[in-house]
């Protein structure tokens, strides 16, 4: 399929988002643009990338087939993603992820029989205050059980919108993956949809109600300043530059606690 | 549910969740009746190099799983060396049980980018990319919005507010791989091309981004450093303990009666913060929890005081990391929850080193052999060989992580597992379920 002029002028849009000589960094983004046009990354959609870019088929191709994001089958307008990981899991997220499967009559990156919906199992999506969890075009439904999981797919098959519980009112999946190259959300009541969930607001709730607050909080407060005392102390800092600039490791600088982990397990 | 005691609620720092009672806060306007930009005016009139200090002095360390004293990072950023630097905010925020980023940038897009804004004018960066996590839809629509506002205001673009400095902002929505949430592998894929670590030396603060000098930093620390300006190093370090300063967001879930962020000070307690959180579920007791996501070692209701900074984590044998506290009670099974990570780290590992894309995958076998009824004594030990052939072998982060949950949970729970093993226990997977399994 050919990409339309106005998709053309979109990916050079992207493009100049990115240093000149930089052009490459802008693959991710238009992966995103020609799945808004096809549904799906088609090999015509990783050549288009590799023209805008001036770099080779395979190149692009690496890249794609690398994120689970870009689907190499024809989607559905609505992706419906159950959270299976760890914390949704335990609080029934498999038991909605099959239920929802032999509802729907497809696996894993399966589309519905009548096209409409593409079905797939999530590692963590960030919202574990609100397990379990499921997503449609990634907006939250929270604290699903089987039967409101189904209820939503129902509306959805029946060409209605459900409501998301937070994030925006929901639109296709090609309309929303424009947003994810990059461009701005054209519904301006969208927007301003998703209030903040009563788990994100808990603590500082909490707060609030007992009149807790942390004292001394000055916003005049100088800042020091070491002009005119000798060599600035950052300068100076800032010649170790060599040094590593952050940790090795995630969650430490060395894997020692996991060492004693293992060595306390054996 | 019962009400936290006092001395428990004044454990609480609201800080950066603050605004987040603001429903509009992420509207420009209202941000700025909320304090916001006032502390880039009065960042943008000091000197760069006294940012920089400021940070220093107020202790700051990465919020994003390791710790990193963040005024050192920016000081390792080579000063008049000709080449463009770059500031990377890392929005990718994956880590199982992590969930601060994403409301944070959702409810509170403007102390991002303020953050942005002045951390770039510290390092002399006139580029700035928020890498936000693909599946973050909301959180990246609100942020947009929040780049166009602030251009359209003059905080951001040519000559922000005078001062000479230039700065463009670009929102760039990754595409679902939990490893681009590792610094070098987001500059690989921000750069265009498969999220892949890189070797290290050479470090982000000389050949980063572009091969240019690049601070990484997590989301929640660049929206704490407005708050450092505004109220100074000594006000931030009021709060936390002596070499873990300020406030951090802890995300609760599980098997408690209110899940949610309560932000306190580092160093407070897994006791107090289910005390904040209502206590635990009717009818569940605490049985193990990650301090800091599934990738630091499990802890058990013995750690229940373990205070919750870096230092006293680090004691007791885990990592405070993301401070996602997953709460799992006498009703969960270890061994099960463990087998659903290590689904996790074996479909997000990115392949490129043969420990972590092997080790993961016979791990995940390993797994589904005990849980389904077959395991044998033998597979412990090599369980255990295989995380020690992981741990440290592996070319990143993921692969280390990735053994946190096996040798943990063999260390706390292996009766759990033996009880699978000598038959005590009902498999939890069937036959059925191991035929569809991939
Ligand atoms: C597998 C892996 C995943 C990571 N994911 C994230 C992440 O989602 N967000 C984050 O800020 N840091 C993450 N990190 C840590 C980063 O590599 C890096 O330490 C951090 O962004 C530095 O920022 P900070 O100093 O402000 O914490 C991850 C590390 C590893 C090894
Ligand atoms: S440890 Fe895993 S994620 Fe990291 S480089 Fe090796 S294969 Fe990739
Ligand atoms: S485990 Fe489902 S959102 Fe974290």
């Amino acid at each position: 399929m050919g990409f339309s002029d106005a998709t053309r002028e979109k990916a050079l849009e992207i493009i100049a988002r990115y240093p000149a000589d930089r052009s490459r960094s802008a693959l991710l983004p238009l992966l995103h643009l020609v799945q808004s046009e096809e549904g799906n990354v088609s090999p015509a959609g990783v050549e288009f990338c590799a023209e805008m870019l001036g770099i080779t088929k395979a190149q692009v191709g690496a890249v794609a087939t690398f994120y689970t994001m870009y689907k190499r089958r024809p989607t559905g307008d609505w992706l419906v993603s159950v959270c299976t990981n760890t914390m949704c899991n335990v609080l029934g997220g498999q038991e909605i992820y099959d239920r929802l499967s032999e509802y729907l009559g497809v696996g894993h990156d399966e589309t519905t029989a009548d096209g409409s919906i593409t079905f797939e199992h999530a590692e963590c999506l960030a919202a574990c205050d609100y397990g379990p969890v499921m997503t449609v075009n990634y907006e939250f439904f929270d604290k699903v059980d089987p039967d409101t999981a189904v209820h939503v797919v129902d509306q959805l098959r029946a060409g209605q919108r459900p409501q998301p519980t937070r994030g925006a009112r929901l639109c296709t999946l090609k309309e929303l993956s424009v947003q994810l190259a990059g461009f701005a959300e054209p519904r301006e009541e969208a927007m301003a949809d998703g209030p903040a969930g009563a788990p994100t607001l808990r603590g500082v709730r909490l707060a609030q109600e007992h009149g807790i607050s942390v004292p001394g909080f000055d916003p005049e407060t100088p800042i020091k300043s070491s002009r005119g005392d000798g060599a600035p102390a950052a300068q100076a800092a800032g010649v170790a530059a060599n040094k590593p600039a952050s940790d090795l490791k995630p969650a430490g600088d060395t894997a020692k606690p996991q060492d004693r982990a293992l060595k306390e397990a054996k | 549910m019962t009400t936290p005691r006092r001395e428990t609620l004044e454990k609480l720092t609201p800080v950066l969740t603050k605004r987040w009672l603001s429903p509009e806060a992420w509207r420009i306007d209202v941000y700025e009746q909320l304090d916001g930009y006032a502390a880039l005016r009065k960042a943008i009139a000091a000197h760069p190099d006294d940012l920089i200090q400021l940070i220093k002095d107020s202790g700051l360390r990465g919020r994003g799983g390791a710790g990193f004293p963040t005024g050192l990072k920016w000081g390792f950023i080579p000063q008049n060396d000709g080449k463009p630097h770059y500031l990377v905010v890392n929005a990718d925020e994956g880590e199982p049980g992590t969930c601060k980023d994403l409301p944070l940038m959702t409810h509170d897009p403007h102390s991002l980018i303020e953050g942005v804004i002045i951390a770039s004018y510290a390092i002399r960066a006139n580029r700035a990319f928020i890498y936000i996590r693909g599946e973050a839809v909301h959180a990246a629509r609100r942020l947009r919005n929040a780049v166009q506002e602030a251009y359209a205001k003059g905080y951001l673009g040519t000559n922000i507010l005078g001062s000479g400095h230039d700065l463009d902002v670009v929102v760039h929505s990754g595409a679902g791989a939990y490893i681009c949430g590792e610094e070098t592998a987001l500059l690989d894929s921000l750069e265009g091309f498969r999220g892949q670590p890189r070797l290290r030396p050479p470090f982000p603060a000389t050949h980063g981004l572009y091969a240019s000098p690049t601070v990484v930093n997590n989301v929640g620390t660049i929206a704490s450093v407005p708050y450092i300006v505004l109220g100074g190093p000594d006000w931030w370090k009021s709060m936390g303990t002596e070499k873990s300063s300020g406030p951090m967001i802890y995300s609760l879930s599980g098997r408690i009666a209110n899940p949610g962020q309560y932000e306190c000070g580092l160093g407070v307690t897994l006791r107090e913060l289910i005390e904040l959180a209502g206590g635990m579920l009717p009818g569940h007791n605490l049985r193990f929890w990650t301090p800091g996501g599934s990738s630091t070692p499990l802890l058990t209701a013995d750690h229940i005081d373990v205070p919750l900074d870096f230092e006293g984590v680090a004691a007791a044998g885990s990592i405070l990391g993301t401070t996602a506290t997953q709460i799992f009670s006498d009703q969960d099974c270890p061994v099960y929850a463990t087998y659903k990570w290590l689904e996790f780290y074996h479909h997000e590992s990115c392949g490129k080193c043969t420990p972590c894309r092997e080790g993961n995958y016979w791990m995940v076998g390993i797994y589904r052999r005990i849980l389904s009824g077959a395991g044998t004594h033998q597979d412990l030990d090599t369980l255990l060989d295989t995380c020690d052939n992981i741990l440290g072998r592996s070319f990143c982060g993921l692969g280390d992580g990735a053994t946190s949950p096996v040798t943990s949970s063999v260390q706390y729970f292996k009766q759990d597992y033996l009880d699978y093993i000598e038959g005590r226990k009902a498999p939890r997977l069937s036959a059925k379920q191991l035929v569809g399994a991939h």
